[in-house]
C-alpha cells in the first residue's frame, strides 16, 4: 500500500465524482420525500416529485397534524401496534435463537451437524412459498388478526441462530468451565456467563431483526384483517388508491414511519453492518 | 453425587438447548412444506378438501403461469445482472484509505434499505409519475425522449420500474457484503502486484474478482432466491391487479389464486413448482461457479 496522503490524486477524485453523483441519486428520493411532507398533498397528485420539490419553498405541519386526527384517526393505533409488534418480536426472537444457536455452537453432541446443516437448509426455503399453510395453521390455532399469529412464524429465526452459533463458539471454553467448577447448571452458565459475553451480538441481532419487523409486509397482509390491528405497512399500504385522495397523510405518514430506523441507523450502524456480514460469508 | 447431576445435566442440556428449534422447524417449516406438498394434489375449498390427484399439476400452466414465470425469471436474471457488477465497483471504490468520507458514502448508500417496500413504492409512484414534469420523465424529456407511464404503460415499463426499485434498496446491502469480502484479501498480494508493475484494471481482474468469488457466489444464491420469491415490490405498484399482468410474478400468482381466487391446491401446486424452479436455478448458477469442484 501507497503511504496515505492528504491531496487527492486526479482517479481519486474521478472516483468520488461518480460516488457523489451515486450517492446523490440515491439520496433525492428520501430527500424528496422528506420535503413533500410539509406541502400539500395536492400538488404531488398532480405531478409527482418534480426537480423543483428540491427547493424548500413551502413549510406547513399541517400534514403530520393531520395524521393524528385524519382517518378516523387511526394512524396513531397503527404506529402503536408496530412498536408492539417490532419490540415483542426481537425480544422473543433473540431470546429463542440465543438459546438454540449457543446451544449448537458449543456443544458437542450426536446429531450437531445435522441440525446445523438444517438450520442452513432453512435459510434458503422462502417463507413466501409457505404462506398458504401457515395461513392454515393460524387458522386453526385462532391465530388470525392478532399479535401471536404476527410473531409466531419469525420467533425462531435460521438467520439468528445461525449468528448466535458463530458467536457462541468464540467463546473460549474455559469461561464454562469455570462455571462448572463454581458447581453452576448448564442453563446457569448460559444466564450467568455467556448471554453477558454475547451482548454485542445480541445489538446486531437486535437491530436487524426490528427493522425487518417494522418493515415486514407480505404476512401482515394476510393475518391481519382489521384496520384497527393495522401495522405501519399495512396501513399506509390502505392509503395508496388509485384516486390518490390520500397523499397528505400517505407523505407524512411514510417519514414519521421511517424515520426511527434512519435514526437508529445513524447511532448504531456498526451493530447493522456486523448484523450483515458476520457469520454470513464463510471464507 | 454432584458429579452425576453435573454430567446428566451435561448430557442432557444441548437437546434441551436445541429443543425450541427442533419444535419450531417442525410446526412451521416441515409441517407447512408437506402440507403444501399434501394439499397440491387435492381441491381444497373450505370445510371440504377432496383428492384429485395431478389435476392441479394439469391445469396449472396457464397463460398466467407462463407470464408470472417469464416476469419472475427476467426480474431475476435483471436484478442479478446489475446489482452484482454495480456493487463489487462501488465497493471496490470505498475500499480506499480515507475511511471517514468512504464511511459517509456507504451509509447514504444503505439508506435506502432501511425504508419499507411501501414507503419505497410510495417515493417511486411518485418520481416515476405520468405528469411530463415528474423527475424521471422530465430527464427522458431532456434526453429527446416523451413522457411516459411508467407504472400503466407496458411491460418494458413495468419491468424497469421493479428492478429499479430493487437497485435503489440493495445496491446498499450488497456493498456491505462485497466490502467485507475486500477486506478479507490480504494487502501483500496487492504490494506483490505493485512490485510487478500490474495496472488497477490488473490487480482487479487477476487479484480482486478471483479472491472475491465466495462473496460472489454468496449474493448471487441470495440475490436467485430473493428474485423468484418477489412479490412485494410488485404489490405495492398494482396490489395484483396490473394491466395484461405487467407485474405477475410466481409469488403474486400463488397470493392470487390462494388468497383472491381460493384455489388453495392449485397456488400449492405452484408452490411446489416455484421451489423446484429456485432449486434448479440456484443448482446450474453453484456448478457454473465451480462450486461442487473439489478444489486443491
Amino acid at each position: 500500500m501507497a503511504i496515505p496522503t492528504k491531496r487527492l490524486t486526479t482517479s481519486e477524485l474521478g472516483v468520488y465524482i461518480i460516488l457523489t453523483i451515486v450517492g446523490v441519486l440515491f439520496l433525492f428520493p428520501i430527500y424528496a420525500l422528506i420535503l413533500s411532507s410539509f406541502r400539500p398533498g395536492r400538488d404531488l397528485m398532480r405531478y409527482g416529485i418534480t426537480f423543483s420539490s428540491i427547493i424548500p419553498d413551502f413549510f406547513s405541519t399541517n400534514n403530520y397534524a393531520a395524521l393524528l386526527t385524519g382517518h378516523r384517526g387511526e394512524y396513531p393505533v397503527w404506529y402503536r401496534n408496530s412498536l408492539i409488534l417490532a419490540c415483542s418480536q426481537t425480544i422473543l426472537t433473540l431470546a429463542f435463537s440465543s438459546f438454540v444457536g449457543y446451544g449448537i455452537g458449543i456443544y458437542q453432541f450426536k446429531g450437531k451437524n445435522a441440525l446445523t446443516i438444517l438450520v442452513l437448509l432453512i435459510m434458503i426455503v422462502p417463507l413466501q412459498i409457505l404462506i398458504l399453510p401457515l395461513y392454515k395453521i393460524m387458522t386453526t390455532l385462532h391465530a388470525m388478526n392478532s399479535f401471536p399469529g404476527l410473531l409466531l412464524p419469525f420467533i425462531v429465526s435460521p438467520f439468528a441462530i445461525f449468528f448466535f452459533r458463530q458467536y457462541a463458539s468464540g467463546i473460549p471454553r474455559d469461561y464454562f468451565d469455570a462455571g462448572r467448577i463454581d458447581g453452576l447448571s448448564e442453563y446457569a452458565i448460559f444466564r450467568k456467563i455467556s448471554v453477558p459475553l454475547m451482548i454485542p451480538a445480541y445489538g446486531a441481532m437486535a437491530i436487524l431483526i426490528a427493522q425487518q419487523t417494522w418493515n415486514n409486509f407480505l404476512w401482515p397482509l394476510i393475518v391481519i384483517q382489521t384496520s384497527n390491528m393495522f401495522t405501519l405497512t399495512i396501513g399506509l399500504n390502505s392509503l395508496l388508491t388509485p384516486y390518490g385522495n390520500n397523499y397528505d397523510m400517505l407523505i407524512a405518514g411514510s417519514c414519521a414511519a421511517s424515520v426511527p430506523i434512519i435514526i437508529v441507523f445513524f447511532f448504531f450502524q456498526r451493530f447493522f453492518i456486523s448484523g450483515l456480514t458476520t457469520g454470513g460469508i464463510k471464507g | 453425587m454432584r458429579q452425576s447431576v453435573f454430567q446428566s445435566s451435561m448430557r442432557r442440556a444441548p437437546y434441551v438447548f436445541v429443543l425450541p428449534f427442533v419444535i419450531s422447524v417442525l410446526v412451521f417449516y416441515l409441517y407447512p412444506i408437506i402440507a403444501t406438498i399434501v394439499m397440491s394434489f387435492q381441491d381444497v375449498v373450505p370445510g371440504e378438501t377432496r383428492w384429485i390427484g395431478t389435476a392441479n399439476y394439469g391445469k396449472m400452466f396457464s397463460e398466467d403461469f407462463y407470464k408470472a414465470l417469464g416476469n419472475s425469471l427476467k426480474y431475476t436474471a435483471l436484478t442479478i445482472l446489475i446489482l452484482i457488477p454495480v456493487p463489487i465497483i462501488l465497493s471496490v471504490m470505498l475500499n480506499g484509505y480515507r475511511r471517514r468520507t468512504n464511511a459517509v458514502y456507504r451509509a447514504v448508500l444503505f439508506l435506502p434499505s432501511l425504508v419499507s417496500v411501501v414507503v419505497a413504492g410510495t417515493v417511486f409512484r411518485l418520481t416515476f409519475a405520468l405528469s411530463p414534469k415528474a423527475a424521471v420523465n422530465a430527464i427522458v424529456i431532456l434526453l429527446g425522449g416523451r413522457a411516459t407511464d411508467w407504472v400503466l404503460g407496458g411491460a418494458a415499463q413495468a419491468m424497469f420500474l421493479m428492478v429499479m426499485i430493487a437497485v435503489w434498496r440493495w445496491t446498499g446491502v450488497n456493498i456491505v457484503y462485497f466490502l467485507s469480502g475486500l477486506q478479507n484479501i490480504p494487502n501483500e498480494l496487492y504490494e506483490a502486484a505493485d512490485i510487478d508493475g500490474a495496472r488497477s484494471l490488473a490487480r482487479f481482474l487477476y487479484i480482486t474478482l478471483p479472491l472475491l468469488k465466495p462473496t460472489i457466489i454468496f449474493v448471487t444464491t441470495i440475490s436467485i432466491f430473493g428474485g423468484f420469491a418477489m412479490f412485494e415490490e410488485s404489490y405495492i405498484f398494482w396490489q395484483g391487479q396490473s394491466p395484461n399482468n405487467v407485474g405477475l410474478t410466481m409469488v403474486g400468482l400463488i397470493y392470487k389464486k390462494g388468497f383472491q381466487t381460493g384455489s388453495m391446491g392449485l397456488a400449492s401446486a405452484i408452490g411446489i413448482v416455484l421451489m423446484v424452479v429456485i432449486f434448479i436455478v440456484s443448482l446450474i448458477a453453484l456448478r457454473s461457479f465451480g462450486f461442487f469442484k473439489r478444489e486443491s
